[in-house]
């Protein structure tokens, strides 16, 4: 399939709220909050040029009663008459936004397009929560029976448990990294670290994942304003490209699928989004991933590719995700320290990669990260959306 | 802040705790296989022959019997609770009639969630203080019902804090000054026809109790000029375990300030006994001169802040009702299927 390329697109600003409990904030203060700060970041640029807003949500109808997040949002935050459509991947949702997008901007159907995630969970009780999520599922093969995503994620986790011999523990370094590197995010949820003693001790939520082993959705809103390559290009400072994006889908149930350990969406859309970008596994020097559990990760970056399979625990263990690691991972605390934000995680993951391709991420900076990559899972790899950026010099 | 025009205090105080507790553990046993933490030791159960009613009398007979104030001269009989045996009918009309301040008295219930005892206390000292009656009793009972399997299955129990109001020559402990706080924040509430309350989780934390309970506190802090290292003990709301040591140290009290009076980790959450039930066990080992700060707190919500001195007459009547610690001391332990039995919880036809 050849792409109708005529630039190349640029990440010009991005901008993100705390992910907190934002009882006193509506959806639209939310986003409004985050188009600000994005727009911040590039003071020269005329609101008039954005051409389309694509809005990353995934709860709206459920959690905050409102359809039609796409023009509601954009009327929200001072864009109403543009075309303005949500999408919707479960997860997956922020990633697949900034692919739609990328491809608007990519195609020169427009010069400059808002990708904004956004959710809002706490205006309802967690049950609502729980059952929101669980649409996530198979509705007729998985989801009428009251499976939810966490219990999905336990049964992976407990057959991959069984094939490598594993115990619980041998996962804990993710949730530990997580919360190490959001101590130092004054934007993220929890800002405290945790050890690997507290993660053998946490009591059970869905055996065997124990409650340090999952993320807690919150509220939040980030936004990425993206651009053509003449655009980006009247700007001064470092710039971060767009190198990639690809999402990919699997077969919904996880009953039907050949292998359920291996999560084909996710490597499908690694390879296209790399492949794109002319870039291999190798070159990737920071990662954001779907983090809710350990067990999330370790698929993915085993799907992927970048460790064999049973391998991804022994590499956590030996430091491989830290800042400092070969796979560099939740650089601002993951879904399960940063915070879980349903279908704006995406969002948030790339505003952190900016971050660090700009050189800014602070304390969990990774030196010299040129190259990074963004995955988003929408349920158990049902949908996966990459991205895969780059940082270009003057 | 609210001063009345006429001094008043407590003249006679008095508390009641049903001798049935059940161990938050073994609650935990049926629900979550034991898992996780529990937010108390134990919790009161009251028996079953037990209501907001007949635990009133029997903390009001001892208000009485420390204050030696005859029943009549009552000018009301006031109760506070989220458990009135009746929509219709207040619990204050039996109550009244049982101690023998009836006919001549006022006697409408009151409720503000958790806080509906401190309403009836704040309205007590505006009757003395105005000089319409010189008695009014203020009492805060309940026998709390928590949905089973729910967070606040652990903590709902029952007990009773009777305080006789008076004026302040004759008291134990004179109140110099009341706040009252109250914004509209549904972090927890029971439509009319349902058996158990509506919860909004973590809501009932940061934006509801510990909002609300600061507000008024350091309102009154202010109003009277003074710091929490000025009084000798302080008493919060304690839902649980947590929350009032938590509150306490943000406002600045310590442990040893809040330790007495803090009876939720053996007895749960008495509900709209649970501040004035603190107070009294603080009334049982304060000594004269001493300064008690006390907050409560109601959901829906809000928060009453008092300020009270302990005078020479608590060592007088102090003994001559059972002490808190009595109550306390006083426990049979059920184990869930009695506690459901009693509680009503089984269905039955």
């Amino acid at each position: 399939m050849r792409d109708n390329i005529v630039t190349s697109v640029y990440i010009i600003g991005a901008g993100a709220t705390p992910v907190a409990e934002h009882y006193g904030r509506s959806l639209a203060d939310l986003a409004s909050e985050a188009v600000r700060a994005a727009f911040a970041q590039v003071p020269d640029l005329d609101a008039g040029r954005v051409g389309a807003v694509y809005v990353a949500n995934a709860l709206g109808e459920s959690m905050a009663s409102q359809s039609q997040l796409g023009s509601y949002l954009a009327a929200a935050v001072g864009l109403a008459g543009i075309p303005a459509l949500r999408i919707e991947a479960a997860g997956a949702s922020g990633g697949a936004a900034l692919h739609q997008a990328a491809q608007a901007v990519a195609s020169g159907s427009c010069d400059v397009a808002v990708v904004l995630g956004a959710e809002k969970v706490t205006d309802r009780l967690d049950g609502a929560l729980e059952a929101a999520l669980a649409l996530a599922t198979d509705a007729e093969a998985e989801g009428i029976h009251g499976i939810t995503l966490t219990a999905q994620w336990a049964l992976l986790m407990r057959r991959y448990m069984y094939e490598h011999g594993y115990a619980a523990e041998v996962f804990a370094p993710f949730p530990v990294n997580a919360h190490a590197n959001a101590a130092k995010n004054p934007q993220a949820l929890y800002r405290f670290g945790i050890s690997a003693d507290k993660y053998r001790k946490a009591g059970q939520i869905a055996s065997p994942l124990n409650m340090l082993d999952c993320s807690s959705v919150a509220d939040g809103a980030a936004a990425l304003i993206i651009a053509s390559e003449r655009l980006a290009r009247e700007l001064s400072g470092p710039l971060v490209r767009l190198a990639g994006t690809a999402i990919g889908s699997d077969i919904p149930a996880l009953g039907a699928r050949p292998d359920p350990l291996d999560l084909a969406a996710s490597r499908a859309s690694a390879h296209v989004a790399l492949a794109r970008a002319h870039l291999g596994l190798g070159d990737v020097q920071v990662l954001e991933l779907s983090d809710p559990h350990g067990i999330t990760a370790v698929l993915a970056l085993e799907s992927i590719g970048f460790y064999e399979r049973g391998a991804a625990p022994r590499h956590a263990a030996d430091g491989a995700i830290a800042p400092a690691g070969r796979t560099p991972l939740a650089t601002a605390g993951g879904y399960k320290a940063r915070g879980d934000i349903a279908g704006a995680s995406g969002v948030y993951q790339v505003v952190e990669l900016v971050r660090q391709l700009k050189g800014v991420a602070g304390p969990t900076q990774v030196p010299g990260a040129r190259v990074a990559l963004a995955q988003c899972l929408g349920g158990v790899g049902v949908t996966a959306a990459t991205s895969v950026l780059v940082a270009e010099s003057l | 802040m609210m001063k009345p025009n006429r001094p008043v205090g407590l003249v006679g105080y008095g508390v009641y705790v049903p001798r049935y507790r059940i161990a938050a553990k073994e609650i935990a046993r049926v629900w979550t296989d034991g898992q996780g933490g529990v937010p108390v030791d134990s919790k009161s159960v009251p028996g079953p022959d037990e209501d907001t009613i007949t635990m009133s009398i029997e903390a009001a007979r001892s208000a009485l019997a420390r204050a030696q104030v005859p029943a009549e001269r009552l000018g009301a009989v006031w109760i506070g609770s989220e458990s009135h045996p009746y929509s219709v009918k207040p619990s204050g009309t039996v109550v009244a009639e049982a101690l023998g301040a009836s006919p001549w008295v006022s006697a409408a219930d009151w409720e503000f969630a958790c806080k509906a005892g401190s309403e009836a206390l704040t309205a007590g000292m505006a009757m003395v203080g105005s000089g319409m009656a010189d008695y009014v009793l203020a009492v805060g009972a309940d026998t709390a019902q928590g949905r089973p399997g729910d967070a606040l299955e652990y903590t709902a129990s029952a007990g009773a804090a009777a305080l006789l109001i008076g004026p302040a020559e004759q008291a134990l402990a004179t109140i110099e000054a009341t706040v009252s706080y109250v914004t509209d924040t549904p972090d927890f509430y029971r439509r009319a026809d349902r058996p158990y309350p509506m919860h909004g989780n973590r809501f009932t934390g940061e934006p509801a109790y510990f909002h609300t309970i600061e507000s008024a506190a350091r309102r009154l802090l202010g109003d009277l000029d003074r710091t929490p290292g000025d009084f000798t003990y302080a008493v919060f709301h304690q839902p649980n375990a947590k929350f009032p040591q938590v509150v306490a140290k943000r406002l600045g009290f310590s442990d040893a300030q809040i330790a007495p009076g803090l009876l939720s980790p053996q007895i749960g959450n008495t509900y709209s006994g649970a501040a004035l039930a603190g107070l009294c066990a603080t009334l049982d080992v304060a000594s004269p001169g001493d300064t008690i700060f006390v907050t409560s707190y109601g959901s829906g919500a809000g928060s009453d802040a008092y300020a009270l001195t302990v005078t020479d007459a608590i060592l007088e009547r102090r003994a001559r009702a059972p002490l808190t610690a009595a109550y306390l001391a006083r426990a049979e332990f059920v184990d869930y299927a009695i506690y459901v039995k009693w509680r009503g919880k089984l269905v039955m036809g």
